[in-house]
């Protein structure tokens, strides 16, 4: 699965921000997408990749994939699920 | 006519400084009192006491200064509101909890179920010393639960379900005790590494877990003159019924071997922790 490209409609970077800003900059993003469409949320490793995710199916959205970027920062790809 | 004030204390009457006043504790079970108990507190506190209440370390609430004279008053208009006097002294004292799994996100137990289902169990039972109870829901361990002499807190055990798994990565990251690794689209799970806390549950997008929720338990917790955490003998246990059967000889052992004033841990020391392990032990292989 490690080598499929995923192409989204909209990225977003949280690595500028930290906790509870993280999930609001995130929760911002998919705000403005349809459903359907996809989202590349790209954090930082530690507290952001441990809670972001859970914060993102919590509020419905289906994740696809955790990336690891290599470089300390992880990408998420989420489908927006309802409006 | 001499005042009792042991048997006052008993019910919950704890004396002041200031001379024939008493801070009156409530019986409080998980740290829970509906919008009517609280009506009655306030109307209690207003009318007997001085217009204040205090909240106390251990989820209880007290209405001080209540006056002798008035006790009779003061539990009967509490009963109005379904409000009852609480315990001190050597015997099972108020039961704590965090909001556990009805409430909080992170909750892996129904923390208030199991409190008042220990209240009911055990409040105020006759001990040689005091003996606290306290559950909290998960590992984010909010309640404190090794401070008290039994403490129980909430956990998960876990089993990947690998057709379920779409192996997103997100449970590799969400683990915090590295028991998860994933390779070759395959999860890992080292059960020795595992503590329970369920994140990997949690953060699942696709459940893909076969889940157990259950408890660790810990014994022997104190938090005031002395200072020790209680310690876990026994491995998660995956079932209510039998958490209750170590409860009940838990408490036993305490009853039976306690010198009057000790607390559990010093008893579990003297008698000795591999005893005491032993009984546990016999109890959870049952």
């Amino acid at each position: 699965m490690t080598d499929i490209n995923f192409q989204t409609d909209d990225t977003v970077d949280i690595t500028d921000v930290v906790c509870p800003i993280t999930f609001v900059k995130a929760k911002a993003a998919l705000e403005e997408l349809d459903e359907g469409q996809t989202l590349a949320i790209k954090m930082n490793d530690g507290e952001p990749v441990q809670n972001v995710p859970r914060s993102i199916k919590e509020e419905g959205h289906k994740i696809l994939k955790l990336l690891d970027n290599g470089d300390s920062t992880y990408t998420l790809i989420v489908e927006k699920v309802g409006d | 006519m001499a005042v009792d004030y042991a048997t006052l204390k008993k019910g919950g009457f704890m004396r002041q400084k200031q001379k024939n006043n008493f801070s009156l504790r409530l019986r409080v079970v998980g740290g829970n009192l509906t919008a009517v108990q609280l009506a009655k507190i306030a109307e209690v506190a207003e009318k007997f006491g001085d217009g204040h209440v205090h909240l106390t370390s251990r989820q209880s609430v007290e209405i001080p200064f209540i006056k002798l004279d008035d006790i009779d008053n003061v539990k009967n208009m509490l009963a109005e509101g379904g409000v009852e006097p609480g315990v001190c002294g050597p015997r099972v004292r108020t039961v704590t909890a965090c909001q556990g799994a009805a409430i909080c996100p992170s909750g892996c137990i129904d923390t208030y179920a199991l409190a008042k289902e220990l209240d009911e169990r055990y409040f105020a039972r006759e001990l040689p010393h005091k003996f606290k109870f306290g559950i909290t829901g998960c590992q984010n361990n909010c309640l404190k639960a090794e401070e008290n002499d039994l403490g129980i807190k909430g956990g998960i055990k876990v089993k990947w379900k690998e057709d379920a798994c779409i192996s997103c990565g997100v449970c590799e990251k969400a683990c915090r005790t590295n028991a998860i690794t994933i390779s070759d689209g395959k999860i890992k799970l080292d059960e020795s590494k595992c503590n329970f806390c369920g994140r990997c549950v949690k953060s699942c997008p696709t459940e893909a877990w076969d889940t157990v929720n259950g408890y660790i338990v810990s014994f022997g917790g104190l938090f005031g003159n002395s200072i020790a955490k209680g310690e876990a003998v026994i491995p998660f246990i995956d079932n209510h019924d039998k958490l209750m059967e170590i409860c009940d000889a838990a408490i036993q052992f305490f009853a039976d071997n306690a010198n009057a004033g000790e607390r559990f841990k010093f008893t579990i020391d003297r008698v000795g922790q591999d005893k005491f392990k032993e009984k546990i032990l016999e109890v959870y292989n049952d």
